[in-house]
């Protein structure tokens, strides 16, 4: 069976943090979205749960790029994630789930499961 | 077998520097030990005595544990002062009974000497050799306002310091011309008078004291052979030591004719049971009146008692360093250029104080000796030169010139021989430390703890640092001081760039300096340097991503994703009203609530969104942010003091609130705690802080560099006797010149340790200005003082700050689902379940 998806407003770019994450609420749960304005793309979504803690903190962590590569890390722990493949740096066993996320104007689209009430406040 | 039995007689510094050497050798085993010692105290460190009086206690000064003794098995008879020794027998005596020895050792140190002078046995006559003498001292001085030490030699000037710091006007009455005669010539003597007297001390010198009778206008007059006299209310002796060898005169040992227990070059006495090491010792007619030739004739014997027949002393330098009330003096060799054909070569500048002499050899290829007095950073260099009789260069004026004047730099490590002494007090040399690293200790601490270098008395610390990078560096070690991927440079070169460029940004930062887009490494510590540099508020858009979860949101972040909320209380003080406010905060937000170990409260388990209502509530109340996130100033915790406390000498809780309000906000490499005890009992263990302050009859005595957590460490004594502003002005000084040169997530006393020069160093820069900014970091942290700002202040009374704390920003009315509660001991916790 293959899961439909599709694309959900979750927020504006004023909502945005420059070279930082937010959270938004889906249908999958939480999700940080990134904001690195010198990157091409410039933004990034990856779920908000932290693996190692269960914790929902991953958009407050610290953003850069190791290797080249886009990444933040963990405000509890520290451990790396890879922003574009959600990959964890220091635990190969683990990687945190991406969505796939554009900019359409001034909203933020962001892709899902889908559903019939769109949970979009914003 | 049945075990032989040791004894020691004598519980001082080479008696127990004996003891360790001996139990870690392969005959200890065969021996039952013994050690006698007539003070009540265990082994102490004599040579820094004069700390008591700066706060030290025993514990401080001792050289080990009595648990350290019963663990080695060895039997400690304190308080018990041998009165007799029986050679026939083989047993010696003391007033709780009679024991037998088939090897005995004599470390019985020295006594001072005191000149026949009429009156001397009065009650407020005293020596300065041991804790009890200090002790005395003490009580004689507070109801003094004068004392008078005779003899202006190095332990007569160190007793004239210990005067003044107990608030005494200081004398110090000298028969001869001129001050330290035996270190000392005519011109070094003037200088150091001079600047002595600076001071505040007044120096007799050619005065011979006839008599001490009753005074008219203090306890004590001391009349003169010139017929003048000197009125005091207490008088230290301190004319030279005498060696301590009353039980081997009376027991027949050959001893010499001005005293001294006769040694030959294994330390053994005329008697071959017996020895002897350390200040009672002669050897070739020698009396080393210095710790280190004690050490290494303890060394020497624990061989020798190894059946290592072919170890030998062989004499000893008696080269000095020391700081006397402040003013370096030096004296190294052969410093009055006795040896026939000697030339010297002087440099003496009386606009700074600073004076200099080299003996050169004939040929004026080799330095025999020197004298330094106002500047030792010569010292080290000269040193080398003079034991390692290495060929001086063709302008060997150059080695005392200062640097402007064409000086030559200070002898690099690689110039050293392999033999070449570096810690005198352990007796380690180059190739110690080459053999050391080469066996694999990889920088300065493990170096430390295999050689012991420099665990003695630290006057090779700076030395020792410079020798075992040299050695790291061409073994190829030398570590990266690069801070991560994006900077090719340390924290503190950065601290230049973003300083000196006038930077204002991490983006303009990297794209000048750096590469790439930065890391959750150096992103925090530009976020820091920025915030000491510039001070501007912490979520201002550029900065919010620079910073830790803990401050971006000005709290800290819990295992379920909520955050603490630890308002300041300064010094820990805080109104009824106030406490109540907290509770009420509390209460209604469900936050567990639990006092810190820092004296304030902790409000845990608010949400993202619930931040800024809750700080609403208590900046109303007069709360400010406690910093309890941000690498700066935590708390400064105090004791109640003399506001209310029988014993407090000063209002620490008063000092405390100041000090805190002073440097809360300051941004540092790490967290900066500090506390503030109102009397010497330091109940708010002042001593475990970065900054610790403790109140004195006159004024404070500050301490740095101390650290609880995960490896504590004792803060180093600083200053003594402060006044307010002195106090903080010495903080300001040395806080700023921390924040400037440490490293990333380097606490105060992790940098202590790796400064170069260490606390002599610190003091340098901070007390004497030496580098010429102290009024430059003043500058700074007045700066700072003023443009404060309460963080969470600007934060909720700015809409665009305020919109960082939602949880979700789509659903702000939207909990957490992870975040579940149960209820312990009446109060909310998290339970999370992982995922
Ligand atoms: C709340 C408190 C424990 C308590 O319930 O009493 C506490 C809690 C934490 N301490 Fe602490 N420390 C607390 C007093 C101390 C003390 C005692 C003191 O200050 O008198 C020490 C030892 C003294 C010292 O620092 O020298 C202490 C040594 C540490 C260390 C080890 C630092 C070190 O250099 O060894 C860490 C880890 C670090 O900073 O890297 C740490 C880190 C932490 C952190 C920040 C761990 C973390 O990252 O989550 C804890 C955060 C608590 C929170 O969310 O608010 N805490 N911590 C105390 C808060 C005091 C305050 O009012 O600000
Ligand atoms: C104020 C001061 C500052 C100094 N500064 C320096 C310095 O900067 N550098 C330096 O190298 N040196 C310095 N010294 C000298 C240094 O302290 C001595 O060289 C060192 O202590 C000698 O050690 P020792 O074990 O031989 O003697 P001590 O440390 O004097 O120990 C001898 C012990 O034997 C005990 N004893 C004596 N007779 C008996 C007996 N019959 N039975 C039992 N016990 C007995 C004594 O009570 C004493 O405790 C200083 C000394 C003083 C007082
Ligand atoms: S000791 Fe450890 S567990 Fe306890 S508060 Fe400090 S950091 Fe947390
Ligand atoms: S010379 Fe004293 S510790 Fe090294």
């Amino acid at each position: 069976m293959r899961t439909r998806t599709c694309w959900n407003s979750v927020c504006t770019v004023d909502d945005l943090v420059p070279e930082s994450g937010i959270a938004v609420w889906t249908v999958d749960g939480p999700v940080a979205v990134f904001y690195l304005p010198h990157r091409l793309p410039a933004l990034f979504a990856i779920s908000h749960a932290d693996p190692f803690s269960g914790a929902n903190v991953l958009a407050r962590g610290i953003t850069g790029d190791l290797g080249g590569e886009p990444i933040v890390a963990s405000p509890l722990y520290k451990q790396h994630f890879n922003l574009k493949t959600g990959a964890c740096l220091e635990d190969e066993s683990v990687r945190v789930k991406t969505y796939s996320v554009l900019l359409d104007g001034n909203r933020i689209l962001l892709e899902t499961r889908e559903t019939h009430q769109e949970a979009v406040a914003a | 077998m049945s075990k032989k039995t040791l004894i020691v007689i004598g519980n001082g510094m080479v008696g127990h520097h004996f003891l360790e050497q001996f139990v870690a050798s392969s005959a200890a085993p065969d021996y039952d030990i013994l050690a006698f010692g007539e003070e009540k105290q265990l082994a102490y460190d004599r040579v820094h005595l004069s700390e008591y009086f700066a706060g030290s206690t025993h514990a401080d000064l001792a050289m080990g544990t009595e648990d350290w003794y019963t663990e080695q098995g060895i039997e400690l008879h304190l308080n018990e002062p041998v009165t007799a020794l029986n050679r026939d027998q083989r047993t010696l005596i003391t007033p709780k009974g009679e024991y037998h020895y088939d090897e005995l050792v004599l470390a019985t140190g020295s006594f001072p000497f005191v000149p026949p002078i009429e009156g001397r046995e009065h009650p407020h006559c005293f020596v300065y050799r041991t804790l009890d003498d200090l002790d005395a001292i003490r009580a004689s001085a507070k109801e003094g306002k004068s004392g008078v030490v005779v003899g202006g030699g190095l332990l007569g000037l160190e007793a004239a310091n210990a005067l003044r710091s107990l608030g005494l006007q200081a004398h110090v009455v000298e028969f001869a011309p001129r001050l330290m005669p035996v270190q000392l010539d005519a011109d070094g003597g003037a200088l150091l008078r001079h600047k002595i007297e600076e001071l505040g001390v007044q120096v007799h010198t050619e005065k011979a004291t006839t008599a001490i009778v009753a005074g008219e206008n203090a306890r004590l007059r001391m009349n003169f052979s010139d017929d003048s006299h000197l009125e005091t209310d207490l008088i230290v002796f301190s004319a030279g030591i005498r060696p301590q060898d009353a039980l081997a005169r009376a027991s027949g040992l050959n001893v010499g004719e001005r005293g001294g227990i006769v040694v030959n070059d294994q330390c053994t006495t005329s008697d071959p049971h017996i020895h002897a090491i350390g200040e009672c010792a002669l050897w070739d007619q020698r009396i080393f009146g210095l710790v280190a030739p004690g050490y290494t004739m303890a060394r020497t014997l624990a061989s020798v008692l190894n059946s290592h027949s072919d170890a030998a002393f062989t004499g000893a330098d008696m080269s000095t360093k020391l700081k006397l009330l402040g003013v370096d003096v030096g004296s190294i060799g052969d410093a009055h250029g006795q040896t026939p054909g000697a030339r010297n070569i002087r440099f003496n500048d009386e606009q700074t104080g600073h004076y200099r002499r080299m003996v050169v050899s004939e040929d004026g290829k080799t330095l025999l000796g020197a004298i330094l007095v106002g500047d030792n950073s010569y010292y080290d260099t000269l040193l080398q030169y003079a034991l390692n009789g290495i060929a001086l260069p063709d302008n060997p004026e150059a080695l005392i010139l200062p640097e402007s004047q064409g000086g030559a730099p200070a002898l690099g490590p690689d110039a050293l021989p392999e033999t070449a002494s570096i810690c005198s007090c352990h007796n380690v040399t180059k190739g110690d430390i080459c053999c050391a690293i080469d066996a694999g200790s990889s920088d300065l601490a493990g170096v430390k703890a295999d050689t012991k270098a420099s665990t003695g008395c630290g006057g090779c610390t700076a030395l020792l640092k410079s020798v075992v990078d040299n050695e790291l560096e061409k073994r190829g070690v030398a570590v990266s001081k690069d801070l991560c991927e994006h900077f090719p440079y340390s924290r503190q070169d950065l601290f230049h760039l973003v300083k000196v460029n006038g930077i204002r940004s991490f983006r303009t930062l990297i794209s000048q300096h750096g590469k790439g887009h930065g890391c959750d490494i150096c992103k925090p510590v530009v976020g820091s340097i920025l915030a000491t540099c510039w001070n501007e508020h912490i979520l201002a858009t550029d900065h919010v991503p620079l910073q830790d979860t803990n401050d971006t949101f000005m709290a800290n972040m819990q295992k379920n994703g909520t955050y603490s909320i630890v308002p300041r209380i300064p010094g820990g003080e805080i109104t009824p009203d106030k406490l109540i406010v907290l509770g009420e905060v509390a209460k209604e937000y469900d936050l567990y609530t639990k006092i810190t170990g820092g004296q304030r409260v902790d409000l845990f388990g608010a949400t993202l969104s619930e931040l800024p209502v809750i700080w609403e509530r208590l900046i109303a109340a007069g709360f400010e942010t406690g910093h309890a996130y941000g690498k700066s100033l935590r708390t400064v915790k105090s004791c109640v003091g003399s506001t209310w406390c029988r014993y407090g000498v000063q209002d620490s809780v008063g000092m405390a609130i100041l000090l805190e309000n002073r440097y809360k906000g300051l941004r540092a490499p790490h967290k900066v705690k500090m506390a503030v005890s109102g009397c010497t009992r330091e109940c708010a263990e002042a001593q475990s802080k970065d900054f610790g302050v403790i109140a004195t009859e006159n004024g404070w005595n500050l301490y740095v560099c101390g650290n609880g957590g995960m490896r504590p460490r004792h803060a180093d004594l600083f200053a003594t006797d402060l006044s307010d502003e002195a106090l903080i002005r010495t903080i300001d000084r040395v806080v700023m010149f921390y924040v400037r040169t440490a490293d990333r997530l380097q606490r105060t006393s992790v940098w202590m340790e790796n400064l170069e020069g260490g606390l002599e160093y610190l003091k340098h820069v901070v007390l004497e200005d030496s580098l010429g900014i102290c009024a430059e970091l003043e500058e700074h942290m007045n700066g700072i003082v003023d443009t404060y700002q309460c963080e969470w202040k600007t934060a909720v009374e700015d809409p665009g700050k305020r919109k960082r704390f939602r949880e979700f920003v789509n659903l702000p009315e939207q909990r957490d689902p992870v975040q579940q509660w149960t209820t312990e001991r009446g109060q909310r916790r998290p339970v999370l379940e992982s995922v």
